[in-house]
């Protein structure tokens, strides 16, 4: 006998996490952003609860700057999973003035979807609301729990994380409190990118190198599209990039890449040399403890 | 760094250090994502930064892990952390857990996942009462690999009488308190020397380095082979015309090898049925395997719910009305015998009563105090809890996935203490 593959112990894990909430919550909700980790959060939905449907609806935060091609997708998938999707959109809580645009070069809607986020969480009642987040991400993600509790706020407390012992989740909330949970927790870049060539998973189009125009800012390289400003000096060329996250088009860079297979991204991911966040996510670089302080107020 | 290829067929090797940031835990950790090529360009600039501001004129690997604005102003940890390494022969996840004397309960969570714990010795204080004490915690958690990591040989001029005086007292204290597989490698986190690459400086070491060490732990005899035990944690009731009679228990196999045809009881009621077929989505699978998610199906169609157990019926465990059990206990408020708590172990969830607070142990002598009346925060000890309704429970020694629970504060909500099973009682 050996033991399971790191993939197979990776993936029980995140089944029984799943099944744990969906047990022990009484309204979950599986947040989906149509980036890589949200789809491999699918693929375990359906290996912890088919042949039936998910006990919880999807839920898309929509910044209304999103790549076209991930809202395709988006649509595409939860329709051939037959499951029930929610978009939350950023648009509408501007419209109904809960949160106010940004202006600018610089402006972008990432911050704004917290808000959103916590707005649609209160209006449909959800208790639990599962995200595909990792811990090699961000240093901060690095100390946070499973099961993250969080107050009437939203907000997450370091310093009073609750304990977690084996695989025992205390998923005991009081009324108005809700709990994030985080089943790749434990998963790497790597890990989701050889699950995604195991499972044989479809992405989007924006994962694989294309050619498209970009601009270079911060010594990252933007898609330039109607949703984000130019300062006079930064011309628009085209370029071969993939992107290795997919976020609001705002905050999210792409990477010069001939990488156009699973196999050819997977190979470049076991070389590369920079991090994930550190090279394609513009709102992890605003300060040190930049996550840590979106997440206190209610970040993902 | 590996090739992905290399990469997909690796075991997950889950391990926790202990040790404290004089001991230079940080900095093995640091030495170990650096020396395997894991600290990538930009978490190498940022704390190349971060050294030159602190005024070192060094890099410091140890600001690598250190995550919270807290921890960063005070220079000291203040919760686990965790991080994933690879190396072509293995996945690590490791599980970072302070060592000061009020965080016995972080080390105590860390060491509930792993696989293996690497304790940190300092070679110029030898075995201390930090030793002692991170060596009964991984001993209560029953962790089946421990390895000594003696650090800081370089300042005792890598001596070899000085590292077999610490092995002597090291072996002593191991066998005193019954630690699995203990292995002692001399090492300087700060030099790099017998971390990943072997050094030149202790040529009387024969041994491997560390990372060698914990590539080479043989996992899949740590099995629980012998009992099996499956939780169930969900009914998959498909209420669809196609599966239509379709009922799947769902859940994480906590002991043995399940099979096709496989008798089965169904604890607590007593029910018996076989095993018709275990699936994934993938479809009907040959076997299960401890820690393997999976869905059983039943030959029978008899009343089956969350929480209840599957077990072997010639290897059962203690349907237990009262049970004896080693407590670490995690919150500020102290508890007290009397008291009420809920006890979640595997999947079900039952109220008990602290009956009795049988004895707790001074960490700095070992020694137990018998009948203290109260435990407090960190405080280890033994108990015994009168349950409102039965569970289905092995000793902790023979089975850690049925014989831990968890104690939760019915009004706080909040995660008040762990408990692992020494014995218990049917009435």
């Amino acid at each position: 006998m050996r033991a399971l593959s790191h993939l197979d112990a990776l993936e029980s894990e995140a089944i029984h996490i799943m099944r744990e909430v969906a047990a022990e919550r009484e309204r979950p909700v599986l947040l989906f952003s149509g980036g890589k980790d949200s789809i491999v959060m699918l693929r375990l939905a359906e290996k912890a609860f088919r042949p039936a449907k998910f006990p919880f609806p999807v839920m898309h935060v929509d910044t209304g700057h999103n790549f076209p091609e991930v809202l395709e997708y988006r649509d595409r998938r939860v329709a051939e999973l037959g499951e029930r999707l929610v978009v939350a959109s950023v648009q509408e809580s501007i419209d109904k003035g809960r949160v106010v645009e940004q202006t600018g070069p610089r402006a972008s809607r990432n911050q704004l979807q917290t808000t959103t986020l916590l707005d649609a969480i209160e209006e449909h009642g959800f208790d639990a609301a599962m995200g595909g987040a990792r811990r090699d991400e961000e240093r901060a993600r690095a100390k946070e729990r499973i099961f993250s509790f969080r107050d009437d706020f939203g907000q997450w407390n370091p310093r009073a994380q609750r304990p977690e012992l084996w695989n025992l989740y205390n998923a005991r909330i009081r009324k108005g409190e809700h709990i994030r949970v985080f089943p790749i927790s434990n998963w790497t870049e790597l890990d989701v990118w050889q699950y995604v060539a195991r499972e044989q998973l479809e992405l989007p189009s924006i994962y694989f190198a294309h050619e498209r125009d970009v601009f270079r800012r911060d010594g990252m390289l933007y898609a330039a599209s109607e949703f984000i400003e130019r300062y006079p000096d930064e011309d628009t060329f085209a370029a071969t990039v993939r992107f290795r996250t997919v976020g609001d088009m705002t905050c999210t860079g792409g990477v010069l890449s001939e990488a156009r297979s699973l196999v050819d991204v997977v190979d470049e991911i076991a070389a590369t040399n920079v991090t994930e966040r550190g090279e394609t996510r513009a709102d992890d670089r605003v300060s040190e403890a930049a996550m840590e302080d979106r997440k206190r107020v209610g970040y993902f | 760094m590996a090739t992905s290829k290399e990469l997909l067929d690796t075991e997950l090797l889950r391990l926790v250090t202990a040790g404290s940031v004089d001991d230079g835990k940080s900095t093995l950790i640091g030495r170990l994502l650096y020396d395997t090529k894991q600290i990538l360009v930009d978490q190498l600039e940022h704390i190349e930064d971060a050294s030159r501001r602190r005024g070192h004129d060094y890099v410091d690997l140890a600001l690598l892990t250190d995550g919270l604005r807290a921890e960063r102003e005070q220079g000291i940890t203040i919760d686990v952390a965790y991080r994933s390494f690879v190396t072509p022969r293995r996945r690590f996840q490791l599980a970072d857990a302070p060592g000061h004397v009020q965080y016995t309960r972080n080390m105590v969570t860390g060491a509930s996942t792993a696989d293996v714990a690497v304790i940190l010795v300092d070679a110029r204080q030898g075995v201390i009462e930090q030793t002692r004490r991170h060596s009964y915690i991984v001993s209560m958690l029953e962790l089946p690999h421990v390895v000594y990591a003696v650090n800081k040989m370089d300042l005792v001029d890598y001596s070899e009488a000085r590292f077999d005086e610490i092995v002597r007292d090291l072996s002593e204290l191991a066998s005193q308190l019954h630690v699995h597989d203990p292995a002692m490698i001399p090492i300087s986190a700060l030099k790099g020397d017998n971390v990943v690459d072997k050094t030149d400086a202790m040529p009387w070491y024969a041994g491997t380095t560390l990372l060698d060490h914990l590539e080479s732990i043989e996992l899949a005899a740590d099995l629980n082979v012998a009992d099996r035990r499956f939780p169930v944690q969900w009914v998959i009731r498909p209420m669809a015309d196609e599966h239509h009679d379709y009922r799947g228990y769902a859940g994480q196999v906590a002991g043995g090898t399940w099979r096709r045809g496989d008798a089965v009881v169904v604890l607590p009621s007593g029910r018996r049925s076989t095993v018709a077929s275990v699936e994934t989505l993938d479809g009907p699978i040959d076997e299960a395997i401890p820690g393997q998610s999976a869905t059983i199906l039943l030959a029978d169609d008899i009343d089956v719910s969350r929480g209840d157990l599957l077990a072997d019926p010639d290897d059962l465990p203690i349907v237990a009305r009262e049970v004896t059990a080693r407590v670490c206990w995690m919150s500020e408020r102290p508890v007290e015998v009397g008291a009420r708590v809920l006890i979640k172990h595997t999947t079900r969830t039952v109220a008990a009563r602290i009956d009795e607070i049988v004895s707790v142990v001074d960490i700095a002598t070992l020694e137990d105090t018998p009948s203290p009346g109260k435990m407090e925060l960190n405080d280890l000890g033994v108990v015994r809890f009168r349950l409102a309704e039965p569970l289905a429970v092995d000793p902790y020694a023979r089975n850690r996935a049925t014989g831990a629970f968890v104690i939760v504060d019915e009004a706080t909500n909040e995660t008040v203490g762990a408990g692992m099973v020494v014995d218990a009682a049917s009435s």
